[in-house]
């Protein structure tokens, strides 16, 4: 039976009613997983005893009449999170021998949630890149073309979800690396509002910026997979302490009403035009449904990208100081005396483009450069929260595209970063203001998903989800396969 | 060019970041585009307005009592550790 082709929902609901087993389940994905081998290259490991044993207790669970919607239900993680006694390598050489002593909050979460752990997923080193080619374990091919990228950076995530070598997997956005993949890929991508999901055992790239999320089939799924895994956690000091509603029981809300703001600046140049006329599409389709559609100006939006390459490799340069060659991690051969440890541990364990972000983090802290670029990159991230925060004074909802082009060839933008960072110019403005977005698959361009994007105010991830579902209730995009993969 | 391989020697130097001879031109290059790209934030008008660090507004940064929580995992940390005796952590020597 074709389980790949099913949500994570069905899957529940069919091992509920006990249709099939948990253990059945784990071995037709971790046949998948075995099968895909070098040619997705979307897992960096593959914990297939650790899934069989997940899987049992699963099934005992729900034999015994316990367990939620998601007990049984096989998941993987980006190797961003830890996870205890397992390795967790941030896709670099420097943790490419880390075994982590423990759990990050969200594996915690989704585990007592019953979720089965298939694996972990290849991603870009350190979360850093938009089409996961700055992975040290190689590029991640997309299921859809194999000649061209996933996205990045939960490029891994986004590949293995979409080709169905797992139901859902997590992800982590900073920039957009939950939604671009999942654009580029077909696939339902969250990002929550900023401290709605603990940080704690996430490694950090971007602390101001980074939040985890997930990426799955359809809106249904992400609510259910987002239920698990928010929450206030003591152990991260900017988890928000707030309830958490069921976003699940939220889904059908109905869409009548809601006021959509189409974001004018992400519909000029540079939006690829059979994009655009996908996105356009879904518009329409949120029209039928009921929702009041207007046009709304966020003018200092523009500025999104060149603040995030002032404020995330600040950020950057300053989290990744910890890997020292010391206590953990790569350490180079000999070292002469410390310095030399230091320096030729850190330049032999990250990849260029750590480096690279390193350098750029460096030199706008440095004396005499930090007023002129990280205070300033600081006062105009205020300007586009602004922006927003005016914009949601008029609409409930904001529309636009998720990625400007659909997925690009592997090496096609190596060459010049600042055209890579272009990739991530409609997502990034969400992370500066810590907004909860959403990108939901609607249309194939030449073969390619592309998606459209929706940000909500803060906390406001129901409205998300519940309008997704209900124009994921009226389309079939979300339910398309990569034909070489259905 | 923004920035010159001398620039880059030094701005590694700050990093602890060993950079190949050959790589120096390539990241004085690549670091210049960044540093010219994000010269546009000066066009931005922002005499009156507050720098933000992180998005979540009024928030203030919560405290808790002072207590021990976490419990002696020293052995267990130390299994990721590179070079260890006798439970320290070892490093080139420092003083001759």
């Amino acid at each position: 039976m074709s389980f790949h082709a099913l949500t994570a929902a069905e899957l529940g609901r069919a091992l509920r009613r006990r249709e099939v087993s948990s253990l059945e389940l784990t071995d037709h994905f971790l046949a998948r997983i075995e099968g895909s081998g070098t040619r997705l290259n979307a897992f960096v490991t593959v914990t297939a005893e650790r899934a069989r044993a997940d899987a049992r207790r699963a099934d005992a669970e729900i034999a015994a009449g316990r367990g939620g919607p998601l007990t049984g239900v096989p998941i993987a993680h980006k190797d961003i999170f830890c996870t205890a006694g397992i390795l967790t390598t941030c896709s670099s050489r420097m943790l490419a021998n880390f075994t982590s002593p423990y759990d990050a909050t969200v594996v915690e979460k989704l585990t007592a949630a019953g979720t089965v752990l298939l694996g972990k997923t290849n991603m870009d080193e350190f979360a850093m890149g938009s089409s996961n080619e700055t992975s040290y374990f190689g590029p991640v091919r997309n299921p859809w073309d194999e000649a061209r990228v996933p996205g990045g950076s939960s490029g891994g995530s986004a590949a293995a979800v979409a080709a169905g070598l797992a139901p859902a997997a997590t992800g982590t956005d900073t920039g957009g690396s939950i939604r671009q993949p999942a654009a580029l890929t077909g696939l339902t991508g969250i990002k929550p509002t900023y401290g709605r999901v603990s940080r704690y055992g996430m490694i950090a790239f971007a602390s101001s910026l980074d939040q985890a999320g997930v990426l799955a089939r359809s809106a249904e799924d992400a609510a259910l997979l987002l239920s698990a895994m928010s929450g206030f956690d003591p152990r991260d000091s900017t988890s928000v302490e707030q309830p958490v509603p069921d976003y699940h029981a939220g889904l059908e809300a109905p869409l009548a009403g809601l006021r959509v703001g189409v974001i004018r600046e992400f519909f000029g140049e540079g939006l690829e035009a059979g994009t655009a006329a996908a996105v356009t599409g879904a518009l329409d389709q949120f029209k039928r449904l009921g929702a009041e559609v207007v046009e709304v100006s966020l003018p200092a939006l523009p500025l999104s990208v060149p603040t995030y390459y002032v404020v995330a490799p600040a950020e950057c340069s300053s989290n990744l100081s910890r890997f020292d060659g010391i206590r953990f991690g790569y350490r180079c051969e000999s070292p002469r005396d410390l310095y030399d440890l230091y320096t030729r541990s850190r330049g032999e364990g990250f990849g260029d483009e750590v480096k690279r972000r390193i350098m750029t983090g460096t030199y706008v802290l440095s004396a005499g450069y930090y007023d002129a670029y990280y205070l300033k990159a600081q006062k105009v991230r205020s300007l586009i929260a602004a922006d927003f925060q005016r914009a949601f004074e008029s609409v409930d909802l904001l529309f636009g595209p998720t990625a400007p082009t659909p997925a690009f060839g592997i090496g096609e933008k190596v060459d010049d970063p600042v055209t890579m960072y272009l990739n991530d110019i409609y997502t990034i403005g969400a992370n500066l203001a810590g907004l909860p977005a959403l990108s939901a698959p609607c249309g194939l361009v030449d073969g390619l998903p592309v998606g459209f994007q929706l940000i909500g105010p803060q906390f406001s991830e129901s409205r998300l989800l519940s309008a997704t579902h209900a124009y994921q209730r009226e389309t079939d995009w979300h339910r398309r396969l990569p034909p070489a993969w259905a | 060019m923004t920035l010159t391989r001398h620039d880059v020697e030094n701005i590694a130097r700050l990093a602890r970041l060993q950079i190949r001879e050959d790589q120096l031109e390539p990241f004085a290059g690549s670091l210049s585009r960044i540093i010219d790209f994000v010269e546009q934030l000066g066009s931005a008008a922002t005499d009156q307005v507050e720098p933000m660090a992180h998005p979540l507004q009024g928030m203030v940064q919560r405290l808790r009592e002072d207590q021990v929580e976490a419990s002696d995992q020293r052995d267990l940390f130390q299994q990721n550790a590179p070079e260890v005796a006798a439970g320290l952590y070892l490093v080139p020597r420092v003083i001759e």
